[in-house]
């Protein structure tokens, strides 16, 4: 694979199935002779985090964690204090996804759990391990209406894989094993444990082995042999394939096997946001990203291919558009661990449910080498009519110029956080990723505030990367407080602003679809240069177009946090772009990247 | 068409609420559900009787297999099955009219668990076309009040 194989992610990924092996592992002192081991709840918490090999944590303080927080004091565990607990699920999720972990974050009742809900939502959405504990007011005042109590399991139950609440000190250690199982495995996701504050104090003797109890928690990897090979065989029929690649790849830690697979059969690749990095986007047979934003060859591709191989991937409406004419010639393969995601929203030919990995490898041996000389000739055409391309004769600073300049100046090489808007679909199509865990964008949920505290989670995971959150001034604004973070812990993370003075994606709408009325789309923002420096970080604005370059290295040679403010085009718009209810081939804007050429 | 779905859940705190959660959140109409105790001491079976095209009944069973603490799930469609439901019905009956309702009542297989002055109370078990068309017979007399479950099925042994 192209990707370097002692790449930090990579690395760390290795380290996952370490991880792994140990969750299944039954506890130290379950082998010892029976001598009573009387433990506290809080530190059965803290030793059973240890053994699930939990190194670093987030996690904010309250009154009914404070047992916990103090057996934390003392352990073996970086423990990362944000300044609102959003920010810290998001640096969980963002650990998580940077290095291939189950991310832990903590939070005290009421506030501080409801705090939590749009992080689980955002890992939830995008399938990201992740432990999260909230402390609970003792269990006698429970459904009193207490002082910060809130329902914490019902509220937070539609956002996470699983959760529940431990009201017995003894179901603890078990309860804390299981949540990694099930955060981990199978389509990954969030798990939340709720734990009353008298179970953190109670004692109970842990020399019992505790072990996993989970009667409706199965995981097939395998996949069925009959229909893995009924794929194989209609792949190497097929004369248009195209490989649709989803971020259950990148969870599968299988982006060598992708990788292998479309050489050995010869399959042009196109990923969703999620997915990218997970094939080299610099290989000729890279479709790069396809759907609502995506470039205009894959989604010509899809859209004309007759057989569609989609793996770790959910045919979400921002990929399918309409989704009645969505791949319509095409035999749709469809390889994914969750059975629930298999003909949820278009018709599937041949599901294969299984573990990315252990399929793909399986496929590979299956699969046969065509040229299929036609079909990337076509693709070689659009690739080369309707390249992501932008006005770079304009005066004004364009957004996407900065981002394709981080991208030169990095060599492709930073790991890429987002905003959300127009400044994470540039980031997305003119950073050219090259390895997986990469690229950390907030994908299904699309949560604004994203960026920076995932960018600290991710240069907390992966200290030796760069690590760059390209954001949007609005997103910016919804986490700022981060920045103070970045600041404590001293972590070089850059925040490059493509500030436009808009919360763009929507004035692009407005101007699309209503009028130009830009109702409400337009914020007064603080100067970033100021408030960067007021939190202690580095700041400095760029509005010159001849100056990008000179920031982009300033930025990166920062030792500090460092906000680079960059005044970019107020109204630039995301092109190609596939309004809503219309099919991916018929795409608004190629006039417009065309009369760039 | 109509699914009976059968499910084996972990006697555990909040299993309803993730079940009836997972139906709304994903727009799933619910007929009817009843929960109740196995043979097993840890399982509770839920049967959920739903309305919807293959399609949807096919979401309605991966998104049931998928909640952590749903253990096993069956959808009995197209497969002889028992099924039944249970009434209580308390039907207006003055003096008069009283051997005509128990007539029905015989003819029904129902019980009479309880009498007053005005009033009788019907127990009455069976599938429920059954239930239904009892109800009907019923109306002419009056009825006073109706306590349902909704249908609880076993797969014939065939
Ligand atoms: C938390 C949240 N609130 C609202 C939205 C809806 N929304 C999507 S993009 C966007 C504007 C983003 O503005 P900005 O961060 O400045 O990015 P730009 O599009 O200008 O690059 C909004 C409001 C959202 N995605 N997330
Ligand atoms: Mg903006």
């Amino acid at each position: 694979m192209s990707s370097k194989p002692n790449s930090p992610a990579e690395s760390a990924a290795k380290k996952k199935t370490k991880t792994k092996a140990k969750i299944s592992a039954e506890p130290k002192s379950a082998k010892k002779p029976q001598t009573k081991q009387m433990k506290t709840g809080a530190q059965i918490i803290v030793d059973t985090l240890i053994e699930q090999g939990v190194d670093t944590m987030f996690g904010y303080l309250g009154g009914v964690v404070l047992p916990l927080f103090d057996r934390l004091y003392d352990a073996p565990i970086n423990f990362i204090i944000p300044r609102h607990e959003q920010g810290g699920c998001h640096m969980a999720d963002a650990y998580a996804r940077a290095s291939g972990k189950v991310g832990v974050v903590v939070a005290t009742s009421g506030p501080g759990a409801c705090n939590l809900v749009t992080g689980l939502a955002t890992a939830m959405m995008d399938s990201i391990p992740i432990v999260a504990l909230t402390g609970q007011v003792r269990t006698t005042l429970i459904g009193n209406d207490a002082f910060q109590e809130a329902d914490t399991t019902g509220i937070t139950r539609p956002v996470t894989k699983y959760n529940c609440i431990v009201k017995d000190v003894k179901d603890l250690a078990r309860t804390i094993r299981e949540a990694f199982h099930i955060a981990s495995t199978g389509r990954p996701g969030p798990v939340l444990i709720d734990i009353p504050v008298d179970v953190q104090v109670e004692k109970c003797d842990t020399s019992e082995p505790a072990e996993l109890a989970l009667p409706g928690y199965k995981i097939k990897p395998h996949g069925n042999s009959r229909q893995i090979s009924q794929a194989a065989a209609a792949i190497n029929k097929s004369e248009k394939p195209v490989l649709y690649v989803g971020g259950g790849v990148i969870s599968a830690n299988a982006s060598k096997e992708l990788t292998a697979f479309a050489e050995k059969s010869h399959l042009p690749v196109t990923m969703t946001l999620l997915a990218l990095g997970c094939y080299d986007q610099s290989k000729p047979e890279s479709l790069d990203m396809l759907g609502m934003h995506g470039s205009a060859y894959a989604n010509y591709a899809v859209q004309q291919a007759d057989c569609l191989i989609a793996i770790g991937a959910r045919f979400e409406d921002r990929v399918t558009g309409k989704i009645k004419a969505f791949a319509p010639n095409a035999k749709i393969i469809h390889i994914d661990i969750d059975p629930a995601s298999i003909s949820k929203n278009v018709h599937v030919d041949i599901p294969v449910v299984g573990d990315a990995k252990v399929i793909l490898t399986e496929l590979t041996k299956e699969v046969e080498f065509r040229q299929r000389k036609e079909w990337f000739a076509k693709i070689a055409e659009w690739k080369k009519k309707f390249p992501f391309r932008y006005d770079n004769n304009s005066s004004v600073i364009k957004p996407q110029y900065v981002v394709e300049e981080i991208c030169r100046q990095t060599k492709g090489k930073a790991i890429i956080a987002t905003g959300v808007g127009q400044n994470q679909m540039w980031a997305a199509q003119f950073y050219k990723c090259s390895v997986p865990r990469q690229f950390i964008s907030s994908g299904g949920l699309g949560t604004m505030g994203f960026g920076l505290p995932a960018a600290i989670g991710a240069q907390i995971a992966m200290p030796n990367a760069t690590v760059i959150d390209i954001d949007g001034d609005n997103s910016f604004n919804m986490t700022m407080t981060e920045l103070s973070t970045a600041v404590q812990y001293k972590l070089p993370i850059k925040v490059c602003i493509l500030n436009n003075g808009y919360m763009g994606m929507v004035r692009q709408w407005q101007e699309l679809f209503y009028n130009k009325r830009y109702a409400m789309s337009h914020i007064e923002n603080p100067e970033y240069e100021k408030l960067a420096k007021a939190l202690g970080a580095e700041g400095f604005m760029v509005d010159k177009k001849a100056d990008v370059a000179a920031g982009v290295k300033r930025m990166l040679d920062e030792k500090k946090p460092c906000v680079a403010d960059f005044r970019v085009e107020p109204e630039e718009n995301v092109w190609p772009m596939v309004p809503a209810g219309k099919g991916i081939h018929e795409m608004d804007g190629l006039d417009i990247l065309e009369s760039m050429a | 068409m109509k699914h009976i779905i059968s499910a084996l859940v972990e006697n555990k705190p909040g299993v309803l609420a993730h079940v009836a959660g997972m139906f709304a959140a994903r727009a799933f109409n619910i007929d009817s559900l009843v929960v109740g105790r196995t043979e097993d001491i840890n399982l509770s079976r839920m049967t959920i009787v739903v309305i919807g095209d293959d399609k949807v009944v096919e979401q309605v069973r991966k998104q049931l297999a998928k909640i952590v603490p749903v253990v096993k799930v069956q959808d009995f469609v197209g497969q002889p099955v028992v099924a039944r439901d249970l009434m209580l019905i308390a039907i207006s009956a003055p003096a008069a009219k009283r051997p005509e309702i128990f007539a029905l009542i015989e003819m029904f297989k129902g019980k009479v668990v309880d009498i007053g002055v005005k009033l009788v109370m019907v127990e009455i078990s069976g599938p429920e076309a059954k239930i239904e068309a009892f109800i009907n017979v019923c109306k002419p007399y009056g009825i006073k009040s109706v306590a349902r479950t909704g249908t609880i099925a076993m797969p014939r042994q065939i």
